[in-house]
């Protein structure tokens, strides 16, 4: 026994002066090679001028701001899409992963086709088609399309009537020769990849949430219509309680791979955190900081994610308990 | 008599089973014949199937311009490799893909199907690059379209598996050390975007190489994609390990099977077996995530469509046949992935060889 813990102690040490002698020198060719090009490092780029302007930004930004402040005008876009694209996907998802489960036919394979579809196709090119369809397929902003009464759809994106604005209450978007004025207006951008984030992630959620409740047994089921209950009571009385527990782990599971996927907004260049992080490494050539300060962000989040989930578990476990 | 009753009873189970349900068949047939015709006629009555620029902008997107796939797939498929020369990835792609298929359906017995793979591999290498046999030499900078695709998934596939098991064993470790770095790792990865590790693949990895050494961006972001699947496959690996019974390790050291014996012959076969269908989703993720390599500038299937496409001021307003056309392909492979790992499950249920 005494033989065994020496053994594992040595090889720990090993192993440990292995790591540190490999860690040390590639810090020692990193510098050297760093030195060799005229590469500076460090994190105090973050507060010279930013010196590049950002197409959309919920935060306010300007080019004179500091590069620390563009990062997180990059990070409030990532969650501006993000939180949306998560409730939107739930909902739909939700809704497809019950219809999987219908007893009608036609519901059931139009759902299936829908999951089966959109999953195998990878999300960069839904992104990059959506976009296409968008900016180059829908009518110019003179001509756009009316969806609802004050909803435009155009190149320019999507107007939408909100609050505030001169006259009152709500801003109110206009057609006009010109285009279209007032109202709050969504950049083809952030549309192609609230649309394509939305729809992808909606064919995971249904997978969850089908399996989710074909994870109750079916004895549940029968068992509660022999007791009388209704169809809408057996399911928000005793397949959902029962489910949830079930969903809700793999699905802040896609919701965190959902945050995750908004980083191929660089691809159409809608300004995420991904997105700013490439312009700056591009501009100062600190490429390990950027991609660290990406890496960390992403990490923090998931984090978080992972304790929300938690939280949400106990608190579910509690609630299926109860009722 | 019996048969109009059969149907009937069918019909209503199916499509008429309760006001909803009755009312959700109505409004679908409805929404078919409204949607359908229109579709229909873009897709094949209206399209335009000759490689004839002047016709699809005649047409005005009112049907589908699929003469853009006819003049450009080859240029879509094999990307800025010579084209004199695109029987070499052509073959190199079909003789990949043959011996993958072969593996997946079983069609060769265990030996032939190692010696299928070391003679295919550097075959494939062979083909695309050249220099040898009396082939012109062509640069991995010149690979594109889908060899590229089939390329960065099948090897990222393939090298992630044994580093996946390493870190999985890894995680098992009596060494805290050892369990500690894996656990890092993993969850390091997990933890951030694939495009993140693709910059780090694409930016950093010639700056902490030493000097004199330099490898190609296509290895490099191989590489990434590696390190990348490897976290994920090496949690799916985890699961199957846990889910072999203790009495497994039991009844091996009963039989004197040392630990390394008993990993390799009796827990490991039993808990790849276990996750052969979350490894396959593994797969269609890695091989619809190799579309990401487009950000870094390499010209796989996505990137070489573009491409094709952003130059030709003729041919650039038809984009989204395009996306049609290379979606399809996409979609036939993970398909085929993801009805092969659904097979598996039942062919071991059925056979009870299931754990």
């Amino acid at each position: 026994m005494q033989g065994r813990r020496r053994r594992k102690l040595g090889i720990q040490a090993l192993l440990a002066a292995a790591l540190l002698a490999a860690f040390w020198w590639l810090l020692d060719v990193t510098a050297a090679n760093m030195a060799e090009r005229g590469i500076r490092s460090g994190f105090d780029f973050l507060r010279d001028p930013a010196g590049f302007a950002i197409g959309e930004s919920l935060l306010p930004f300007d080019s004179a701001d500091s590069t620390l402040w563009a990062l997180a005008a990059g990070l409030a876009n990532t969650l501006r899409v993000a939180l949306p694209a998560i409730l939107i996907s739930t909902l739909l998802g939700t809704l497809i992963g019950l219809g999987r489960l219908s007893t009608n036919l036609l519901l059931r394979g139009l759902c299936t086709a829908y999951v089966e579809t959109l999953r195998n196709v990878p999300l960069l090119l839904q992104l990059l088609a959506w976009y296409f369809v968008v900016t180059d397929l829908l009518p110019l902003a003179s001509e756009a399309l009316q969806l609802a009464p004050r909803v435009f759809l155009s190149k320019s994106g999507l107007s939408l009537p909100w609050f505030g604005g001169d006259g009152g209450l709500f801003d109110l978007p206009l057609r006009g020769e010109m285009g279209i004025v007032g109202g709050a207006a969504l950049t083809p951008e952030f549309l192609a990849l609230l649309l394509g984030l939305s729809l992808y992630t909606a064919a995971y959620v249904a997978e969850t949430v089908r399996a989710g409740i074909q994870s109750v047994p079916r004895g549940q089921s029968d068992a509660a219509l022999a007791l009388g209950l209704t169809r809408v009571q057996l399911f928000r009385l005793v397949l959902l309680p029962q489910a949830l527990r079930s969903i809700i782990p793999p699905l802040t599971n896609q919701h965190l791979s959902l945050t995750k996927n908004a980083s191929l907004a660089v691809a159409i260049g809608y300004p995420d955190l991904v997105s700013v992080a490439n312009t700056t490494l591009n501009q100062t050539g600190r490429a390990a900081e950027c991609i660290a300060l990406i890496m960390a962000v992403y990490l923090i989040l998931s984090l978080l994610t992972a304790w929300l989930s938690a939280w949400l578990e106990r608190r579910t476990g509690r609630w299926a308990e109860r009722s | 008599m019996n048969r109009i009753a059969a149907s009937r009873a069918w019909l209503r189970r199916n499509l008429f089973a309760d006001a909803f349900s009755g009312a959700t068949t109505l409004l679908l047939l409805a929404g078919a014949i409204y949607w359908l015709p229109g579709l229909i006629d873009w897709m094949l009555l209206q399209a335009v199937f000759r490689p004839d620029a002047a016709a699809c902008q005649a047409v005005n997107h009112a049907g589908a311009c699929w003469g853009v796939v006819a003049e450009k797939y080859r240029f879509i498929l094999f990307g800025r490799y010579p084209h004199a020369e695109q029987w070499r990835p052509l073959l190199a792609t079909a003789l990949l893909l043959a011996v993958i298929v072969a593996s997946g359906l079983r069609l060769l017995s265990r030996r032939s199907l190692v010696t299928a793979w070391t003679l295919v591999l550097p075959s494939f290498f062979i083909l695309m690059g050249g220099g040898s046999f009396g082939l012109t030499p062509v640069g991995s900078d010149q690979w594109g379209g889908f060899p590229l695709t089939l390329l960065l998934a099948a090897m990222g596939m393939l090298l992630a598996f044994p580093l996946a098991i390493g870190v999985a064993l890894g995680r098992q470790s009596d060494l805290p050390l050892l369990r500690g770095l894996c656990a890092v790792y993993v969850e390091l990865v997990r933890g951030v975007p694939l495009i993140s590790v693709l910059f780090l693949a694409s930016f950093l990895f010639p700056i902490i190489l030493p000097q004199g050494v330099s490898i190609d961006v296509l290895l490099r972001v191989q590489a990434g994609i590696v390190l990348f699947a490897a976290a994920y496959l090496s949690e799916t690996i985890r699961g199957g390990l846990q889910a072999v019974p203790a009495g497994q390790h039991d009844a091996a050291a009963a039989l004197g099977l040392g630990r390394w014996q008993a990993m390799r012959w009796i827990i490991l076969p039993q808990a790849l077996r276990a996750v052969v269908p979350s490894m396959m989703n593994s797969a269609v993720s890695v091989f619809k995530d190799t579309s990401l390599v487009t950000v870094v500038s390499l010209y796989e299937l996505t990137g070489s469509l573009s491409l094709a496409l952003a130059g030709d001021a003729e041919w650039r307003s038809f984009y989204l046949e395009g996306y049609l056309f290379i979606g399809l392909i996409y979609w036939i492979g993970c398909y085929a992935m993801s009805r092969f790992s659904r097979g598996f499950e039942s062919r071991v249920g059925a056979g009870g060889t299931a754990i």
